[in-house]
């Protein structure tokens, strides 16, 4: 009786060193401007080649500008990093999604879109995000430069078994209650260290429900529970999304054969995990953060409920509302809530209606292909319209490496999944919310719950 | 890598909890493609807030090589900038009641020891507050110890990881001494 998380991975071990820890192969590698080049450096330092270059790629996505991308990076370093990323690539032989390329957007997104994330597999990244490829069955979590430089090397990394944690989230979804909304909630409950060692398989009728877009979602943030990654058990909805991908378009053949598979990926009916956690739907609504971790999740207009996760930071007092705080910002954006679903749902609020004056917003797709279909779908105009513009894929303002850093001590709502101080730009606010919810506060220009912008 | 064997030494306390790696480093200071001078940058935005001491985190590092933190130290972002800030800056061990994944194993690839201590012995360096304390850590014996006081603490970390260090060996050559079984592992799906 074995777990989905035990199966993938005693699939990968290539040599056991002690009871727990392990030669872990590597299926796919994805890499990035910003952790990437002193890897190379500690490849080349040992003069040693890239061991399986086709199974890495490569995008750039955390410093570029989200504007004017066909012209010259401006900033000297940014820059910088993307030339060195440039120049290694094509030393050691490995694909590069580069701006103007097909595929060029922020590593989480296009891993998937391109069809390369896949049932069953192994993924790594120099990135904490990397989470988000497990739900499509896959073990995929972060690790740092030195072990990009092993996978370099051997394709290889030496980790440890994880601890499992199954999470069954069942009940009916309320109206407006997003994937975003669920995960928080998910985090609320476990708090932002409670899954320090596990991997999570998130089950129950909610996620199977879920699109494929949503589940990324949830298993985007299951870093911010400490854990080491989660996962959702393939199924239909997993395999329609894969077949409509480029890589498999043209592999038709072989992708039926796969997905005999892939429909075996599964934990056991009896399989015992570490720990089991359930969450009832019903319960769950519209929520935001309202401290500086992203375990502070509350319902919209509820109080905050004590003097602790950093209020004094985000100058909100205990027992108030934070309905009616005037917002300076939205980021509707990132590896979280950057894909075509979220650009729809955002849309679908603001279609119509229009942006607050004294809000900035910052609508950035998460790869050129989302930026495509919003061009195919009309999305674009539908923001314009609305006094939005949609600009051009990258992390943009969830890290603020780039030029869309939010100024000191302005509020921002934001899709992305870090409300940590002055991660949005030294001394930035940042409250954590849905696509639905960051439009309906850029309507509204304030903090708002469907409650109140029904109202509008 | 250095070897780590055994090391004493006085200690710097952080209280604060859920440090996260924007805090040890934010992001700004991730633009540079070498693995040097990351210490300046060391807490950066609250040291420019003055929310650290300018006596206990002097502006050029520290002579501390221990640095005792709030419970979730490392957590969020995985970048390994956070360890090379913390190792250019003077430490060398981190304690605290839990430790990030991912920083874990960023720290223990660059020689910098993360160590899981119990509650209790949180508790009691942060009474101590570092007078005339020394705190030895013996990665032979995998052993937290307060002479002073005739406090011990066991802590475990990965054995691979404990040889590693012990011996200044490093992930990368092992691999590639072991080629032949990744080839034939691949050969064998
Ligand atoms: S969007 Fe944000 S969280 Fe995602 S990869 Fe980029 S910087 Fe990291």
């Amino acid at each position: 009786m074995k777990t989905l998380v035990e199966k993938i991975w005693d699939n990968h071990v290539v040599k056991m060193l002690d009871e727990k820890e392990a030669v872990i192969y590597i299926d796919r590698h994805y890499i990035h401007e910003v952790t990437s080049p002193q890897a190379f450096d500690m490849l080349k330092e040992k003069g040693l080649q890239v061991f399986r270059p086709k199974k890495t790629t490569a995008t750039v996505d955390h410093n570029i500008p989200t504007l004017k991308q066909e012209l010259p990076i401006e900033e000297k370093e940014s820059l910088k990093q993307v030339e060195q990323l440039r120049q290694n690539c094509k030393d050691f032989g490995i694909e590069l999604q580069d701006l103007g390329s097909k595929h060029q957007g922020i590593v989480h997104v296009i891993g998937p879109e391109m069809g390369l994330t896949i049932p069953g597999s192994t993924i790594v990244c120099g990135d904490s995000h990397t989470s988000t490829h497990g739900a499509f069955g896959t073990i995929a979590f972060g690790i740092g430069t030195s072990e990009v430089a092993t996978v370099f090397a051997s394709q290889c990394v030496i980790q440890s078994k994880p601890l499992t944690m199954k999470i069954e989230i069942n009940g009916e979804i309320g109206k407006y209650v997003t994937p975003k909304d669920v995960v928080l909630q998910v985090i609320a409950k476990i708090g932002t260290a409670g899954a320090t060692g596990y991997f999570i398989e998130f089950s129950g009728n909610v996620i199977q429900e879920m699109s494929m877009e949503g589940r990324m979602t949830v298993c985007n943030m299951s870093i911010e529970m400490g854990a080491r990654g989660g996962l959702i058990a393939p199924d239909e909805i997993t395999f329609s999304y894969l077949e409509q991908t480029d890589y498999w378009k043209n592999r038709v053949a072989d992708f039926q054969l796969q997905k005999e598979n892939w429909k075996l990926l599964k934990s056991d009916q009896n399989a015992e995990f570490d720990r089991f956690v359930t969450i009832d739907a019903t319960e769950i609504q519209q929520l935001m953060t309202y401290g500086t971790n992203p375990g502070t999740g509350i319902p919209i207009g509820s109080l905050i409920p004590n003097q602790d996760g950093g209020i004094d930071y985000m100058q909100f007092k205990q027992n108030e509302s934070m309905v009616g705080i005037p917002v300076d910002y939205v980021f509707l954006g990132s590896c979280t809530n950057g894909r075509i679903e979220d650009l729809r749902q955002f849309a679908s609020i603001v279609k119509g209606k229009q942006k607050a004056e004294n809000v900035t917003a910052w609508i950035v797709p998460g790869s050129k292909q989302v930026e495509e279909q919003c061009r195919i779908e009309g999305i674009d105009i539908i923001l314009k319209n609305a006094g939005f513009e949609l600009r051009q894929p990258g992390c943009s303002a969830c890290l603020a490496m780039n030029p869309d850093k939010v100024p000191t001590g302005k509020l921002c709502v934001s899709t992305s999944n870090r409300n940590f101080e002055g991660r949005q730009g030294k001394g930035s606010r940042t409250i954590l919310a849905s696509p639905i919810t960051a439009a309906m506060c850029a309507v509204a220009g304030e903090i708002v719950s469907y409650k109140e912008f029904e109202l509008l | 890598m250095e070897k780590f064997e055994r090391l004493i030494s006085n200690y710097t306390l952080l209280e604060t909890e859920n440090i996260d790696t924007d805090q040890i480093i934010p992001a700004v200071h991730l633009k540079s493609i070498e693995r040097i001078n990351f210490g300046k940058y060391l807490f950066s935005n609250w040291r420019n807030e003055g929310k650290l001491d300018e006596i206990e985190w002097p502006r050029n590092g520290t002579t501390n090589k221990v640095l005792v933190a709030g419970s979730n130290f490392g957590c969020g972002s995985s970048r390994e900038h956070a360890v090379w800030a913390l190792s250019d800056y003077g430490f060398k061990v981190i304690l605290s009641t839990q430790i990030a994944d991912i920083f874990s194993l960023n720290a223990l690839n660059n020689g910098v020891l993360p160590i899981k201590i119990s509650e209790e012995l949180y508790r009691h360096l942060i009474k101590l507050n570092n007078t005339n304390c020394q705190i030895e850590i013996d990665l032979e014996t995998q052993e937290v110890i307060l002479d002073s006081v005739g406090k011990k603490e066991k802590f475990k970390i990965s054995e691979f990881k404990r040889e590693c260090l012990l011996n200044g060996f490093d992930t990368i050559d092992y691999l590639v001494s072991i080629y032949s079984d990744i080839e034939n592992y691949e050969q064998a799906r």
